[in-house]
């Protein structure tokens, strides 16, 4: 089956859960996974990968979270190491990676993956498609196959131990390195961000107002969740683009996933709906969230989820 | 730019293909509308032709005609029976070939296909033209040669700034894509619309369609059912309820 890298992103200097989480579900599978961590002075973000190999391209040039110089870096890992699958936790800047690789590599790239299965040998990619209603068995016809797979899809274990860091020395083409960051506008984050998030609870129009969010951060609080919204309200300026679930916004798949006054629409279905466990309360008996929500409350959120908020507290203490 | 089938329609896999059924309609990619809104403000701001290139089957000339009728001022269309069933890797190559044919300053690309199928194009794109990309990009300006792209990520924003002739993704926050005006819509007919084949582009069939594609739709099958769903009315007891079922599954 050849080597597998995992490209591990990072943050101010925290590698993300969805990547380790790839990592995770990588060496459950029994392929012989190796991180990539691509950056400038990132030795400490490396030793946060835990025991195993993880592959380190550290150069100036990778400061700024840019793709094009990455395509540089990870096709010389792929190259020193001879790996066969690159797979990804897909963000805005892994998936520019990924499909710049892929034209780099001339290799076949899947993506919005929600599994990978090896069969007999043969590596399948398991893709819900058409709003989840179909699942899409995909596969690769050359090596190396590049994958992305959706925010949330594997649990990242805690990690332990000092990785076996392989340094690789990467050239930069003329135009990778053509874009420049000027700015970086971090926008004020509390609690954990929606693709690394166990528990969402996203709001929804039926809120009612967008001082409603509150209910949702509460609640959010008292679950050690993050908190998401639809289309509707974020283009409503209630709630950050950021975190935006569904087609134009992010796709998600938590544990638990609270919708408070969401009808359900397909837009919103298709970025949410790989979630394990779907809590739906809305005033609409007929609202579609009902037909896919595991469980569903007919009734005034205003009412129940401050209760919900309270009855978990209570739990706590 | 892209045809997909509108996205409120119903869609369907091809049982045969394992790909989307794009026999029905067609209708453009919404966030195409934002890319063909930018480039039109950019022209009113700069000046410039502003041109439509497709891939797709040749009735998909009747979506492009109407951003021609938004004032887009010709459209090409790559249409080619070899060219079905092309993945990303090969729309890749034959999109590259015929934007290189037009030696543009700046190309412009939607941000999200709603079918999923033109997702990180452009990415691609750059690589084979070798030109720098930003994507996911909700404020464009563009100065003496410079672009400089506001992008959204999962941190925050992004401000960069890259040499033109350069490759964008735009997301659907950087605009509101006009309506067509009576008179663009009659107009639109009389606007350039060229539809060419592979060999025109100078791509090679072998390179192209299912034998160019290195990724394969293997088997497709419903989703593992929902069971045991549970919906009630809020009789007063539903938040303990849902305290019950939470705690019964270890999610609190």
């Amino acid at each position: 089956m050849g080597k597998t890298l995992v490209l591990l992103e990072h943050d101010a200097g925290v590698l993300t859960r969805a990547g380790l989480g790839v990592l995770a579900r990588a060496r459950a599978l029994g392929l012989d996974a190796a991180g990539v961590v691509l950056g400038s002075d990132v030795a400490g973000v490396a030793a946060q990968a835990g025991s195993g190999t993880v592959y380190v391209v550290d150069d100036p040039v990778l400061a700024p979270p840019l793709p094009q110089p990455r395509v540089d870096a990870l096709e010389a890992v792929v190259r020193d190491s001879g790996a066969e699958n690159v797979l990804f936790a897909a963000s805005v800047l892994t998936a520019d990676v990924a499909a710049g690789l892929a034209a780099r590599l001339d290799a076949g790239l899947n993506w919005d993956l929600a599994d990978l299965a090896v069969d007999g040998g043969e590596v399948v990619g398991k893709r819900p498609a058409l709003g989840d209603t179909v699942l899409v068995d995909v596969g690769w016809t050359s090596t190396p196959r590049l994958a992305l797979f959706r925010s949330g899809s594997f649990d990242a274990e805690d990690v332990s131990g000092a990785p076996d860091v392989v340094p690789v020395v990467a050239g930069f083409r003329a135009f990778s390195t053509k874009s420049v960051l000027v700015e970086r506008l971090q926008e004020a984050a509390s609690g954990p961000s929606i693709e690394d998030a166990n528990v969402i609870v996203a709001g929804g129009r039926g809120l009612g107002a967008p001082e409603a969010f509150g209910l949702c951060e509460e609640l959010a609080t008292e679950l050690g969740g993050a908190v998401a919204a639809t289309r509707a309200v974020v283009d409503a300026g209630w709630y950050p683009y950021s975190t935006q679930v569904g087609q134009t916004g992010k796709n998600v798949a938590p544990k638990l996933y609270v919708a408070l006054g969401i009808s359900g629409a397909i837009q919103h279905k298709v970025g949410m709906q790989g979630s394990q466990t779907i809590v739906a309360i809305n005033k609409d008996p007929n609202a579609p969230i009902f037909d896919f929500a595991d469980f569903g409350i007919v009734g005034d959120l205003h009412q129940i989820a401050p209760k919900l908020t309270e009855l978990l507290r209570a739990r706590k203490a | 730019m892209k045809q997909v089938p509108d996205a409120t329609a119903a869609k369907r896999l091809d049982p045969a293909t394992g790909r989307i059924d794009r026999s029905g309609e067609g209708a453009l990619n919404p966030t195409d509308l934002n890319a063909v809104e930018e480039a039109l403000r950019l022209k009113d701001a700069h000046e410039g032709e502003v041109v439509l290139i497709s891939l797709g089957p040749e009735k998909a000339m009747e979506s492009l005609r109407k951003a021609l009728a938004m004032g887009a001022d010709r459209a090409v269309l790559v249409a080619d029976a070899a060219a079905a069933g092309s993945d990303l890797l090969a729309t890749s190559t034959i999109l590259a070939a015929a934007l290189a044919r037009e030696e543009a300053d700046l190309i412009l690309f939607g941000q999200q296909s709603s079918d999923g199928d033109g997702a990180m194009l452009w990415a691609a794109v750059a690589e084979r033209l070798e030109r720098p990309v930003v994507s996911q990009v909700a404020e464009l300006t563009i100065e003496g040669g410079t672009l400089r792209g506001k992008r959204q990520t999962e941190f925050g924003y992004d401000v960069i700034q890259a040499p033109l002739p350069a490759i964008i993704a735009v997301s659907d926050a950087i605009n509101d894509p006009r309506y067509p005006s009576l008179k663009g819509i009659m107009g639109a007919k009389s606007k350039p619309q060229e539809t060419i084949s592979l060999a025109e582009v100078g791509v090679d069939a072998g390179r192209a369609g299912v034998t160019g594609s290195r990724t394969v739709v293997r088997a497709t099958a419903p989703p593992p059912e929902k069971s045991g769903q549970v919906k009630l009315e809020d009789d007063g007891t539903a938040a303990e309820q849902l305290v019950a079922y939470l705690v019964e599954r270890k999610l609190v």
